[in-house]
């Protein structure tokens, strides 16, 4: 199912391509192409780090159609570094307990599949823990 | 532009109505309206619905409906701003009568949701959200507002029994309400020991969707004898957007289409927050409750959870909320929601209430809200004959 859907933000999907203001350097995530700290058009590609903050997450007990091979899991507003907040699913969450503020860094992993065999596996980011050096 | 009265309004019960359709429902709160104002037709239609393309493949209710309820002919369109189509099909409705272009017109709100199954509910309900950038990560609409009130709790210091409250106060109320969809007495207990859904948000910090329909029908102001009685008028009416994702938003904890739609109603109605007796809040969540207390002016930025501790939101409280159950306990049919607040304030400012009769019901407020935050109208509604 909608395939064109996906591919079309696959930059943002896979590699956090956001924008940035050529007038008033705003980072912006998602892309949307007129900035809002000052009204003009901002459509320069920029990269973000991947690197961020949780500003607040939740457990999803009680998914939408979808994601119910998957639940529960853990969703969390990630403030980025560069400033703009992305909403997406924690991973890779080992025993340590989460907390507001923990530091979090970007990755790569499947976010769904369709159920049916042939379907489409949507991959995009998701967000871990920083792992600390030993 | 003319000033506008409501003369009729009905309502169906929010149920699982297995035995109702969709264009059934609708009807039944288009005749009482009609009944309840004595009048046999209307210039035109306005249907506050969100999910009905999705949950029950059936779009272009505008025709669908007028049809069905004897009205065939006349101009009627579907009106979608997600939770608070309701309001935006009665705001439609003001200002079509209000600018003179038609001199009468109903708003029904009508949400049809128990014939599907629940994750299919789940997902139609977060097409509220951004479909790219919120949806497609798996965060649910429930989701969306644990994140806002988790970091709520966070940042002002909050502990979840605080938001208790709100939840106990709706439920007392619903109690006598026939119309509501539960019928259930809570203690704290039962809030603290709640089935979790989305953490912090559990089962009892969240609405009770359902099947149902209300209506409103609405004419100018001078069209009625000066005697009429009651002579209930919108005497305020503004609607506000903001960026539909919840990570878009300057402050993820302000609702500023809330502040600056109230705000616009106050200013037309010429009250401040002061004078309002009863508000019809946007309870869908214990800490959408909270915040819009906070927008429109009824408490301090980070003190909302205050009002329910205090008792002030109780029926015998300085600003009663949610008096026949709110969207907590009377069900949040979601597209109907906005006309269910604006009847259920028509009911009190005509001293209709039964049990839930206020003491003093002259100035109520209501305010309808979309998605998490995205589309916020709110509506001042008088009594003037007293
Ligand atoms: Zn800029």
């Amino acid at each position: 199912m909608e395939i064109p859907r996906h591919w079309r933000i696959r930059q943002q999907r896979y590699a956090l391509v956001g924008e940035v203001c050529p007038h008033c350097n705003a980072k912006l995530f998602p892309p949307r192409d007129i900035c809002p700290q000052c009204g003009e058009d901002a459509r320069t590609p920029y990269q973000f780090s991947g690197k961020g903050e949780i500003y607040s997450y939740t457990t999803i007990y009680e998914p939408p159609a979808g994601f119910e091979e998957y639940t529960p899991y853990t969703v969390a507003l990630v403030k980025l570094e560069e400033g703009p907040v992305v909403t997406a699913q924690l991973t890779d969450l080992g025993e340590q307990p989460l907390e507001i503020g923990m530091p979090v860094e970007m990755v790569t992993r499947k976010i769904r599949s369709d159920s049916d065999e042939r379907g489409m596996i949507i991959y995009g980011y998701k967000f871990r823990p920083v792992l600390s050096r030993q | 532009m003319r000033e506008v009265a409501i003369i009729g309004i009905g309502q169906t019960p929010v149920d699982e109505h297995w035995d109702k359709s969709l264009r059934e429902l609708a009807g039944e709160a288009i005749l009482k309206a009609l009944q309840d104002a004595q009048r046999e037709e209307v210039d035109a239609l306005y249907v506050g619905n969100m999910m009905s393309g999705i949950l029950t493949q059936q779009e272009n209710l505008g025709a669908l409906i007028a049809d069905w309820a004897g009205l065939r002919y006349i101009e009627a369109v579907k009106v979608e701003a997600a939770c608070s189509s309701g309001a935006a099909a009665v705001r439609q409705a003001l200002m079509a009568v209000s600018s003179g272009l038609i001199d009468s017109a109903i708003a029904v709100g009508v949400e049809k949701m128990t014939d599907e199954k629940g994750t299919e509910i789940t997902a139609a309900l977060a097409t509220a959200a951004d479909a790219d950038y919120e949806t497609a990560h798996g965060v649910t609409f429930v989701g969306l507002n644990a994140l806002i009130m988790q970091r709520y709790m966070y940042e002002y210091g909050w502990k979840h029994a605080d938001f208790a409250p709100f939840s106990i106060n709706s439920h007392l109320n619903a109690m006598t309400n026939p119309n509501a969809r539960l019928h259930e007495i809570i203690s704290e207990k039962d809030y603290a020991s709640a089935k979790m859904i989305s953490y912090p948000i559990n089962l009892l910090d969240a609405s009770p969707i359902g099947d149902g329909a209300a209506a409103v029908l609405i004419v100018p102001k001078d069209s009625l004898k000066p005697n009429h009685k009651p002579m209930i008028t919108i005497a305020g009416s503004a609607a506000a957007s903001d960026t539909v994702a919840v990570h878009d938003r300057k402050d993820p904890l302000w609702l500023k289409a809330a502040e600056i739609s109230s705000r616009k109603a106050y200013q037309q109605a010429g009250v401040t927050p002061q004078d309002i007796d009863f508000f019809e809040l946007h309870d869908a969540f214990s800490i959408m409750a909270v915040l819009s207390l906070e927008a429109c002016g009824f408490a301090d930025r980070g003190q909302g959870p205050r009002l329910g501790l205090d008792g002030i939101i109780s029926r015998s409280g300085k600003l009663p909320i949610a008096t026949l159950g709110g969207l907590k306990a009377r069900g949040h049919p979601v597209g109907a929601t906005g006309v269910y607040q604006i009847v259920e304030s028509v009911l009190q400012l005509r001293g209709e209430a039964a049990e839930n009769q206020l003491s003093k019901a002259q100035i109520a407020m209501t305010q309808n809200i979309g998605g998490s935050g995205s589309n916020i109208i709110t509506h001042i509604i008088k009594r003037e004959d007293r």
